[in-house]
């Protein structure tokens, strides 16, 4: 029988590494919890729009849809949607057992699937960071990527007018989205000034040739914000939202390089709705559980990949955004390299070694992105006492300070049990990395994406036993 | 202006004519299109909040994609199901929720 390679995430990383795989010649089983594969960066709309013309909404639509197709339509891979990996169990050898719902997002009932495979690719991707704010949980607030899966996922536009502001080249896009779906776009703030930038963009830039399709894509944008007369600010953030009841207006103000705010330097924008992202939070709880080692790097912590892009848990591999944020291009080859080895193929192939020069070169435009767009360490400044930070649990910035000076808490855990911060529904997923930086220094770490139950399961499913799934490898085959 | 759907006849990516359906929120109908996610149908219904956060505090969709559970709504009688993450059916019937009643 041959080797099964199980791929979590249907995104560039996850396509790529289900490609890879059964290149090697591997039977692979991809399971996304959406209906469609795409990730977020290649959102498909629902089958009920019947569009005809999707790829006009996407950068790179015609790969994705070569890429999808021979992966969904080959005889060795068993495609599941809507399925969830709920848990991971770590037997005394081996990659981990998979245990997976398969449904309906959050139904009750779902169908508990157990798959055990000889290796794991693990490609779950990332969500928007972003830094608290006074007013930040007022509705009519969303993250960037709320505005662009809804506006790319659902021709959903979230509002009119709109201002767009954080850090990263991701604003971007999501102001293109916007602009497209016919909503205003007031402008769009970029808190690094534009000497940070300039430092990680413009240093080596002979080294930006072989990412001309990353690179040329960002222009795209920019060109798009000029021809719509959308102004784009650098050293500049939005530190308050204010409104009764929704967000009705924005305070921007200049920062200065460590993103401290110069008094005296605020305007009041009034808007209908306001989308930040300050980077993004790699999705780690399923490395977690599966034991991989996690590297601390200035842009917080990541999966721990050698150069195969094996984790330090046997059978694990890792691909895209959980390794370190680089965008589809750079997800995508690491997905076809993991892949490749997961499924059994010499690391010394010819079109390996190939690939990991690819993956080196999109690390290296990675890590200038990061230059260009730190998160500047005096953030903290525009938080007032009563500034939301976790807002499942609403506990506030004053609260986390008091719990953190006071000698009896003595530990993060002690400080979360204490205010409850990210022990709500979202469990520390927005706030664990807020609340991480917070305290750093204050009280000894605990590890933010540590969740023993990887996404919610009901009290049912729980109790139904699961279903073995033996990979049945010629059952394509048969039913053409 | 609050948040819209853009119109079938001027989508860029030539969505076919919108298939109507019907869902009711906390008994009250509410019309929206085949292939819209329940948040999807509230917000472009104008509401821009169904959930209270444990002050009361409304709140509706942050990240969108499933992360920050925010947007929790009751449907059908299942509790605590992300509004941006389930397909809205004709005749789903969706009821609020507030922190104070989430699952923990």
């Amino acid at each position: 029988m041959s080797r099964l390679v199980v791929v979590v995430g249907a995104g560039p990383a996850g396509l790529g590494a289900a490609a890879g795989a059964l290149r090697a010649g591997a039977d692979v089983t991809l399971v996304d919890a959406s209906e469609h594969p795409g990730g977020q960066y290649h959102r498909m709309l629902p089958g009920a729009f019947a569009a005809a013309h999707p790829g006009r909404l996407h950068h790179g639509w015609r790969g994705f849809e070569r890429l999808r197709d021979h992966v969904l339509r080959h005889p060795r891979c068993d495609w599941w949607p809507e399925s969830t990996v709920w848990s991971l169990e770590r037997p005394g050898e081996g990659a981990p057992v998979v245990h997976v719902l398969r449904g309906e997002a959050d139904a009750a009932g779902r169908e508990r699937l157990v798959l055990r495979p000889d290796a794991l690719v693990l490609a779950p991707g990332a969500h928007d960071r972003v830094l608290p704010f006074p007013g930040w949980e007022l509705p009519g607030v969303y993250t960037a990527g709320a505005a662009q899966a809804l506006a790319k996922g659902e021709r959903l536009v979230v509002g009119d007018p709109v201002l767009i502001a954080g850090s990263g080249p991701f604003l971007l896009p999501v102001a293109a989205s916007l602009i497209e779906a016919g909503a205003t776009v007031l402008e769009v703030l970029e808190a690094n000034p534009a000497a940070t930038a300039a430092r990680g963009w413009g240093r080596r830039p002979w080294e930006l040739a072989p990412d001309a399709g990353k690179a040329g894509e960002l222009a795209g944008y920019a060109l798009l914000l000029a021809r719509h007369r959308v102004p784009y600010r650098t050293g500049r953030a939005v530190i308050e939202a204010r409104g009764d009841g929704r967000v009705e207006e924005a305070v921007t103000a200049r920062l200065r390089p460590d993103w401290s705010v110069v008094p005296g330097t605020e305007r009041t924008v009034p808007v209908d709705a306001l989308c930040v992202s300050h980077g993004f939070s790699p999705q780690l709880e399923l490395p977690v559980a599966a034991g991989c080692a996690l590297t601390r790097t200035p842009g917080g912590a990541f999966t721990e990949v050698d150069a195969d892009q094996r984790t330090t848990a046997p059978g694990v591999y890792a691909a895209g955004e959980i390794t370190g944020i680089g965008g589809a291009p750079a997800a995508r080859t690491e997905g076809l390299l993991a892949g490749w080895i997961a499924g059994g193929g010499d690391p010394r192939a010819r079109e390996a070694a190939a690939l990991s020069r690819r993956r080196d070169r999109a690390r290296a435009f990675a890590a200038r992105l990061a230059a260009a767009h730190p998160i500047g360490a005096a953030w903290p400044g525009w938080l007032r006492e009563e500034t939301v930070v976790c807002r499942c649990e609403e506990t506030t910035y004053g609260s986390l300070r008091r719990a953190a000076g006071d000698q009896a808490s003595g530990s993060a855990r002690a400080v979360k049990l204490g205010t409850r911060a990210g022990l709500g529904p979202c469990q520390a997923r927005v706030c664990g990395p807020t609340v991480a930086e917070l305290l750093s220094g204050r009280v000894p770490g605990a590890n933010p994406h540590h969740r023993p139950i990887a996404q919610p399961i009901r009290l049912g499913e729980l109790a139904s036993p699961p279903t073995e799934n033996t990979p049945k490898p010629d059952r394509k085959e048969s039913a053409r | 202006m609050s948040a819209r759907l853009v119109p079938a006849a001027r989508d860029a990516a030539g969505r076919r004519p919108d298939v109507p359906l019907r869902i009711t929120v906390d008994g009250e109908p509410v019309a929206g299109v085949a292939g819209q996610t329940i948040a999807g149908v509230l917000l472009a219904s104008g509401r821009r909040t169904w959930r209270s956060g444990p002050s009361g505090a409304p709140r509706g969709v942050f990240c969108g994609i499933g992360a920050c559970f925010d947007c929790l709504v009751t449907v059908n009688g299942v509790r605590d199901v992300r509004a941006c993450r389930r397909r809205a059916r004709d005749g789903d019937t969706v009821a609020t929720q507030s922190r104070g009643e989430d699952a923990r």
